[in-house]
């Protein structure tokens, strides 16, 4: 237990000074700090904010592992044909796969996590307050939510936009009205469009290829559907993951089994990832309607996406993964019960909605959620404003007796 | 008639080391005190100085805002020293008691004559009114209101906390007169809540009452949740609530004339060798009985009250003026190697984040005073309204309090809570924000504002 001593003799010796924010962020990390309760309840339960994010990143890794795989797969396949006997073992669980995935995943991560982190510690330090634990779960979601040969110089300027005026102009954590990794993305998106969108970007070294003898394709299920031509992948595929997208958002699979982990721990809102199904099956049905009214010519734009089965919009894209990753983020979510019901039903219904209406990038829910996250304080004002109501209505009925005093004046008054 | 409440969210916080159901007579302590902290907002005024002698039951000050309103000795001796803090506050007012006690005994009102006037001079001048607590802002009674109800919640829930049936067993006569007294201060009824099933309580055959039973977990014991099932305030209106020890006391007073400090205290907690309940009196020291039952640790935390609402006090301190239990838990100033990755056995925690208490509902547990992380800003939604069974927005309400705005801390129903009503929040608070002391500084904030 010798480092124990010597990390709290030299917590006490930063005390007060400028850096202390900084190291107690690593003493901290290492070690749960001694402190103990001063004011109200003299017992405290076990959770914490680091324990609460640490779940968010645990039921985040098999998505990240899955991504690193499936970058070398797409990767492979794009250039030798998709296995036609496809075995998980033989062709995807391969070291070849995992090695693209360490050289194009893993610095994605680690940029997005220096970068980040850097400028969390920088600003703890200047306003002099402990670093926040909000940007572990943003580190990780970024890498995830972003093509795999995103130049990490793109990511890295990106990330520095996301989390300062994202979220350190409003206060930091807990303070940000968008959620930091969404605007990270929303920036990439509207600052590099070319890069970020098209057929060139969701598969390894497809941009570098392109236009050469061994140009490879990757494009993604929602881009054909877009563009009105077929895709070759079945149900399955698209179930489990084996598809072009961005690095964690392919396998619904994964992200099914993270969601339910996180509602099993009580750290997500099962409000929330219900109702955003049910919001985005509910859109899926009225464009399959459309279309089977006959409504829509067979020669629009709209009409390969709008008559895309509605319950296959959850399996393909970044839906399922924003609804169970994005969504759910306390902080720029709804944050009543009610509230949070019809926060979620509008990110599910205006996800599937900007998809097919978007023409130059047929994906929604990232511009849905940050969409969402600007009326959630609105939202949440409608249905505190009911309680208060209720309040109000009760106030009729109220017995208020005089005061004793009050009886004497008024006698006074009336004697005088 | 009885009226069942269920009372479904919520959260049981057991520990281990709850007394045992035997009572023993605590030593005579040599000094009483009174610690001033207790009745919040009370300006003193001396009525005696340092070194006079006094009775049991005599006034020793009074609210600087209201003559009338004494607070009496609850032992005869000497007022040997009035401790002071920054600016001449008084804190605490020190009685060495005598050997032989001498008791003033007051002219008892006709319970079945005497008119709420009479009855309210009558608590005021003899030392009773302090027990009587009003809402809104959870401050001792303003005694020229006029209360909608009172009401007194005899089922305990709170961790460790003395149970009334069993510390307050044969003293129906006290509460019968104390019903009878209050009842002439409301033209409303007076509601008592008593655990469902529960047929050994002192108040179920009470007359005069509006006998409540309830059920579920903690916080249902707390008076605040059974005002909010039964009848909630609302702006400009007020209700007054006692604990079951102090309508004894009010009981006994109303019948002899004499302020007997006397009552039963559960000593309970991790830390005591043989938790159990002690017969002592109000300001008596507290390592009069403390090392009676003996300790198992040198360094440990010390509470006037159970472990959520009371408040930290040393071996040399003093019993509260309200408490009826005093804890005693292990300090928790040591750091934890990778404290919040690990899988969690030993602590309580209102998630299933790698923390397994979920597993086991009725496992006892020895909790300490560490924190368990950090204070942080609000993050996490949705936690709170699981163990908070009123109906108000805790966060909502939490974050008008910190921005001190006013009409919002009225609109979301600060009328209706005390402090206590939050310390379930703070206690699985993910952020660790300090939720009794907001609400706290929240209604001091509107009383005086709005008084």
């Amino acid at each position: 237990m010798a480092l124990k001593e010597k990390l709290h003799q030299l917590k006490l010796k930063y005390q007060g000074k400028k850096m202390a924010p900084a190291f107690n962020a690593l003493h901290t990390f290492l070690y749960t700090p001694n402190e103990t309760t001063h004011s109200g309840a003299h017992v405290r339960a076990a959770d914490d904010l680091k324990r609460t994010m640490n779940t968010v990143i645990l039921s985040l890794v098999p998505c990240l592992l899955f991504g690193m795989f499936n970058a070398g797969y797409q990767h492979y396949s794009a250039i030798n044909g998709f296995p036609e006997n496809f075995s998980l073992f033989e062709h995807f669980l391969t070291w070849d796969n995992f090695w693209v995935g360490v050289t194009t995943v893993l610095p994605l991560v680690i940029v997005s996590y220096g970068v980040g982190l850097a400028i969390e510690f920088l600003f703890a330090v200047i306003k002099g307050h402990e670093v926040e634990e909000g940007y572990l779960v943003t580190g990780m979601l970024v890498p995830l939510i972003v093509p795999v040969d995103t130049p990490l110089w793109m990511l890295a300027i990106a990330v520095v936009f996301g989390v300062v005026i994202g979220k350190e102009v409003f206060g930091g954590t807990g303070m940000n009205i968008l959620n930091p990794a969404l605007t990270i993305r929303a920036f990439l998106f509207f600052a590099y469009p070319t890069w970020m969108s098209g057929d060139k970007v969701w598969v390894h070294e497809a941009v570098e290829r392109a236009g050469t003898a061994d140009a490879i394709s990757g494009e993604t299920i929602l881009g054909s559907l877009a563009q009105g031509s077929d895709y070759s992948y079945s149900l399955a595929d698209m179930f489990y993951g084996f598809i072009p997208g961005s690095v964690g958002e392919t396998s619904t699979l994964l992200i099914l089994l993270g969601g339910l982990f996180l509602i099993f721990s009580k750290i997500a809102s099962w409000r929330i990832m219900v109702s955003a199904v049910i919001g985005a099956l509910a859109m899926g049905l009225i464009f399959n309607g459309i279309v089977d009214a006959g409504w829509l010519p067979e020669y629009s734009k709209f009409y390969s996406l709008m008559s895309f089965p509605f319950w296959q919009h959850l399996i393909v894209g970044g839906l399922a993964f924003g609804i169970v990753f994005m969504a759910t983020d306390p902080v720029t979510g709804s944050q009543t019960n009610k509230g949070k019901w019809y926060y979620g039903f509008f990110i599910g219904f205006l996800s599937v909605m900007i998809r097919v209406f978007n023409p130059g990038y047929p994906e929604g829910v990232f511009l849905a959620i940050l969409l969402m996250n600007v009326f959630a304080p609105t939202i949440d004002h409608y249905v505190v404003k009911g309680n208060i109501k209720k309040r109000l209505k009760r106030l009729k009925t109220a017995t208020i007796y005089p005061k004793a005093s009050d009886e004497v004046d008024s006698l006074k008054t009336e004697t005088a | 008639m009885s009226k069942d409440i269920r009372i479904k969210k919520g959260l049981n916080i057991n520990l281990v080391g709850a007394a045992e159901q035997t009572i023993s007579n605590a030593v005579a302590s040599n000094v009483y005190a009174l610690n001033l902290d207790d009745f919040h907002g009370i300006t003193p005024k001396m009525l005696i100085k340092e070194g006079e002698e006094i009775k049991a039951g005599e006034p020793i000050f009074y609210n600087k805002n209201n003559e009338d309103m004494h607070f009496v000795s609850p032992v005869s001796g000497e007022l040997v020293e009035i401790v002071r803090g920054a600016r001449r506050r008084i804190l605490t007012l020190k009685i060495l008691a005598d050997k032989e006690q001498q008791y003033m005994i007051n002219k008892v009102p006709d319970l079945d004559t005497a008119d709420g006037e009479a009855i309210k001079s009558y608590l005021l001048q003899c030392g009773g009114w302090p027990f009587i607590k009003q809402r809104p802002y959870d401050v001792i009674a303003d005694p020229s209101a006029t209360p909608k109800a009172i009401f007194i919640s005899a089922y305990s829930t709170a961790p460790l906390e003395a149970d009334p049936d069993f510390a307050l067993r044969g003293k129906e006569q006290e509460i019968q007169a104390a019903v009878m007294g209050l009842s002439k201060l409301t033209p409303g009824k007076i509601h008592v809540s008593v655990g469902k099933g529960n047929a050994r309580s002192p108040f179920v055959d009470i007359k005069g009452i509006e006998l409540h039973r309830i059920s579920g977990p903690h916080p249902a014991g707390l008076v605040g949740t059974q005002i909010n099932k039964i009848d909630p305030i609302n702006k400009g209106e007020v209700v007054w609530t006692l604990s079951p020890q102090d309508v004894v006391m009010l009981g006994e007073l109303l019948l002899t004339g004499k302020f007997n400090a006397e009552r039963v205290v559960a000593l309970a907690g991790s830390v005591i060798k043989a938790p159990k309940y002690y017969r002592t009196k109000i300001g008596a020291e507290i390592s009069t009985f403390l090392y009676a039952s003996g300790v198992t640790e040198d360094r440990f935390r010390l509470i006037n009250g159970d472990v959520l609402t009371g408040t930290k006090t040393n071996t040399e301190g003093y019993l509260g003026f309200y408490n009826n239990t005093v804890t005693a838990i292990p300090e928790g100033d040591d750091y934890e190697f990778f404290g919040w990755n690990k899988p969690v056995f030993d602590k309580i925690s209102s998630t299933r984040a790698l923390t397994f208490s979920w597993l086991q509902p009725k496992k006892k547990y020895d909790l300490d005073t560490n924190t368990n992380g950090e204070h942080r800003a609000f993050v996490v939604t949705g936690r709170y309204e699981e163990v908070f069974p009123m109906d108000i927005y805790p966060l909502q309400l939490l974050k008008a309090c910190m921005v001190k705005d006013l009409d919002e801390m009225e609109q979301l129903g600060l009328y209706e809570v005390a402090p206590e009503d939050f310390s379930l929040t703070e206690f699985i608070c993910i952020s660790k924000q300090p939720h009794q002391q907001i609400i706290r500084e929240g209604l001091d904030l509107l009383q005086k504002e709005l008084g």
